[in-house]
């Protein structure tokens, strides 16, 4: 069968996961288009107007896959770590499309659900082995195979301190190593935001080539370890249910309280809920305790990429001119 | 301790009731105004969603008045509400208020919590004592809502315009003034037999629901007033949610939670598979509720980026075919204003009454 997999939203974080298991599981995958101006324009035209940018985007993905697959693969990921929820959009996502999107195929739409325990990411893929008529055996094999190929991603994101597009885009080709060694005379800068909009060469407008070409190092939730995380959010008073915000925060946190950045991007899209008040504390604490230059970037199907250019070169040259001050002039007392 | 907490609808009175009733100092928040939402829109996160902004205006005029003590609801998502009292009380300290904030989180912290800490705070209090006030402020709020319910039915048909308003304030205030259990249930005869002294003019009105998010739905102000303007239009309105609703929602421990909720609920199911938040599965089970009782059309409130209603909201062209029941949709920001308002509403009692003669002559030609 080909399942079609929309190149967006959480395929950033569980693409390797996703097509090892269907692979081994006899499937054939096919990935939609890299988002392009077609594919928003679809997407626009499909979505219901309010939502944000990348589910606008996701439908765009979705009708691209139409009429190239047997079956479309959008779980619903409710919840994927325990006590937490990525947002209510996520919730809905599979009804949104069938509401929104004529002429579907079928849709794979299998909860995700780790909201009361782990353990369900497991009974996860059991669900959707049977659903392709797998036998335990089998659906067992594939994911122990998948597993292992996620926790190489992962680690590897971590340990080299790359992006998910450095190792699932071919245009990718660069050598981390050499850029990302870590060079006390380069600015240090948090890159904050969603996977699937930081990692969407098209959402974020080549954020990740920008920053790389002028040779800004930079680090994201996706490249910390989970327990940094908790660090970072343990002064939290009270926990924060949003899994993507509290990565946001615990990396904020933890790195500017050790002084290790010399500032901060965090990249949003309009209208989003979540980042509405993460941004908020994120910002308000980052100026207030911290002192440490701090750009919003706020994307929508309106945003140019001139003035995007602009605010963050801009904001760049104030980071270099901060550096400079304290690297030339001495502290006194 | 002098206490406050966030407008919503007319949930002031039984709040103060029960905290009086308790020998605490209430500080109710002035009434919303202009005033209230400039303050809100000035010191909130641009993108955060209304209700948010609301109650920083509600809080920093009651700070204003002498509040020290703000009670607000918590929440556990996914909905933003449930983070609202964090990024609220971040906000105020900001602006060198001094204040304390007791947030009541659901399951652990639910109500019964707050009143064991009031227990503690004002130690001569028994249990009976605040059974007792608990007991009275749960009536004023089922009073609150039949007066809600009841004027909403007189107001589209009464002869003399505004004269159910009157009503509807003069009995506010009572409800407000009231403390005796007895004077209490009186009043409930009350309502019913002065709304019913109304004259009207006998015809029988069109029947509009309202659905959407909670707030939206239970504030006047931000809701530009929908229910009497409809009134003022000759529609009859009922809403999906009243105060008590709320209260049991998120203040009572889920076992008290009344489940004739469930049932509705399945009829989402079609269009909103599962729970997304907030009340976006609910809004769309609500509509067909609706469609269901015989109601000519629904409106659905939003604020601004809600995230579950933008669930809910691209359900509606399906459901409203399926279930041939106009629906319009409202997003409410701080730019929304009274005037434009009434002419859409307008427009869309126009299109139902359209609807209703292209039906009716339909039907007519087709021998049904
Ligand atoms: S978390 Fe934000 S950006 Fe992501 S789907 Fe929800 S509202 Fe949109």
């Amino acid at each position: 069968m080909k399942i079609g997999i929309p190149r967006a939203l959480f395929y950033y974080q569980y693409y390797p996961f996703w097509k090892t298991f269907f692979e081994s599981l006899d499937q054939k995958i096919v990935l939609s288009s890299p988002t392009n101006k077609d594919l928003l324009k679809k997407g626009l035209e499909l979505c219901v107007d309010d939502a944000c940018l990348p589910v606008k985007i996701f439908h765009g993905h979705v009708a691209n896959l139409i009429g190239k697959v047997d079956t479309i693969f959008i779980p619903r990921i409710i919840s994927i770590e325990p006590k937490e929820y990525i947002c209510p959009k996520f919730l809905g996502l599979p009804d949104m499309i069938k509401n929104s999107i004529p002429d579907l195929p079928d849709i794979i739409d299998v909860d995700l659900n780790l909201y009361k325990s782990k353990i369900m990411f497991f009974r996860h893929f059991i669900k959707l082995g049977e659903i392709l008529n797998k036998n335990k055996k089998q659906i067992l094999i594939a994911f122990n195979k998948a597993q292992r190929v996620q926790q190489r991603f992962e680690y590897q994101l971590i340990k080299e301190k790359i992006v998910p597009q450095d190792i699932l885009s071919e245009t990718y080709k660069i050598s981390q190593n050499e850029i990302f060694s870590y060079n006390p005379s380069k600015l240090k800068v948090l890159l904050l935001g969603h996977h699937y909009n930081i990692y969407d060469d098209f959402i974020s407008m080549n954020l990740i080539m920008k920053l790389r070409k002028k040779n800004v190092t930079f680090i994201t939730s996706e490249m910390v370890t989970n327990k940094i995380i908790v660090e970072g959010t343990k002064n939290l008073s009270k926990d924060m249910f949003w899994t993507l915000g509290k990565k946001a925060i615990g990396t904020a946190y933890y790195y500017l309280e050790r002084k290790k950045v010399d500032g901060i991007i965090h990249v949003a899209s309009f209208g989003c809920g979540p980042d509405s008040l993460v941004g908020e504390i994120l910002e308000k604490r980052t100026r207030r305790d911290f002192h440490i230059p701090f750009l919003f970037l706020n994307l929508d199907e309106h945003s140019g990429e001139a003035g995007f250019n602009t605010r963050l070169e801009a904001f760049l040259d104030v980071l270099e001119g901060r550096k400079y001050f304290e690297d030339n002039i001495p502290t006194y007392g | 301790m002098r206490i406050t907490f966030p407008h919503m609808g007319n949930i002031c009175i039984p709040l103060r009731s029960l905290f009086e009733n308790m020998g605490l100092e209430v500080i109710s928040p002035p009434v919303c105004t202009k005033r209230t939402l400039e303050l809100g829109v000035a010191h909130s996160p641009e993108f955060a969603c209304l209700p948010l902004k609301i109650n920083i205006g509600n809080f920093i005029e009651a700070l204003e008045k002498g509040a020290d003590t703000i009670i607000m609801a918590g929440g556990i998502g996914p909905c933003r509400f449930g983070y609202y009292g964090e990024v609220q009380k971040e906000i105020l300290k900001d602006l060198g208020f001094d204040f304390e904030m007791i947030i009541l989180e659901p399951p652990q912290g639910h109500f019964f919590k707050l009143l064991q800490k009031i227990k503690l705070i004002t130690n001569h209090n028994t249990i009976k004592d605040i059974v007792s006030a608990v007991r009275i402020a749960w009536k004023k709020a089922l009073l609150l809502d039949k007066l809600d319910l009841e004027s909403s039915k007189i107001r589209p048909i009464e002869k003399i315009r505004g004269q159910t308003d009157k009503i509807y304030r003069d009995i506010l205030l009572r409800i407000n003034d009231i403390n005796d259990k007895d004077e209490i249930d009186d009043l409930e005869t009350i309502i019913s037999d002065t709304l019913y002294d109304i004259p009207t003019n006998g015809q029988t009105p069109l029947k509009i629901g309202i659905v959407g998010e909670i707030y939206t739905v239970l504030e006047p102000f931000v809701n530009l007033n929908i229910e009497k303007q409809l009134g003022e239009l000759g529609v009859e309105v009922s809403r999906n949610i009243y105060i008590t609703d709320w209260v049991q929602e998120n203040l009572l421990p889920s076992l008290l939670k009344p489940d004739k909720h469930k049932d509705i609920l399945r009829l989402a199911q079609p269009y909103i598979k599962c729970f997304v938040g907030g009340h976006g599965q609910e809004t769309v089970a609500q509509i067909i509720n609706f469609a269901n009782k015989g109601f000519d059309g629904v409106i659905h409130l939003l604020p601004f980026t809600c995230m579950p209603e933008i669930v809910a909201k691209s359900a509606i062209p399906r459901v409203s075919q399926k279930h041939s029941i106009p629906v319009m949709t409202v997003i409410l920001d701080e730019h929304s204003a009274e005037t434009g308002f009434k002419t859409r509403l307008e427009a869309f009692i126009d299109m139902i009454y359209h609807k209703k003669e292209v039906g009716d002559f339909a039907k007519m030609h087709s021998g049904n």
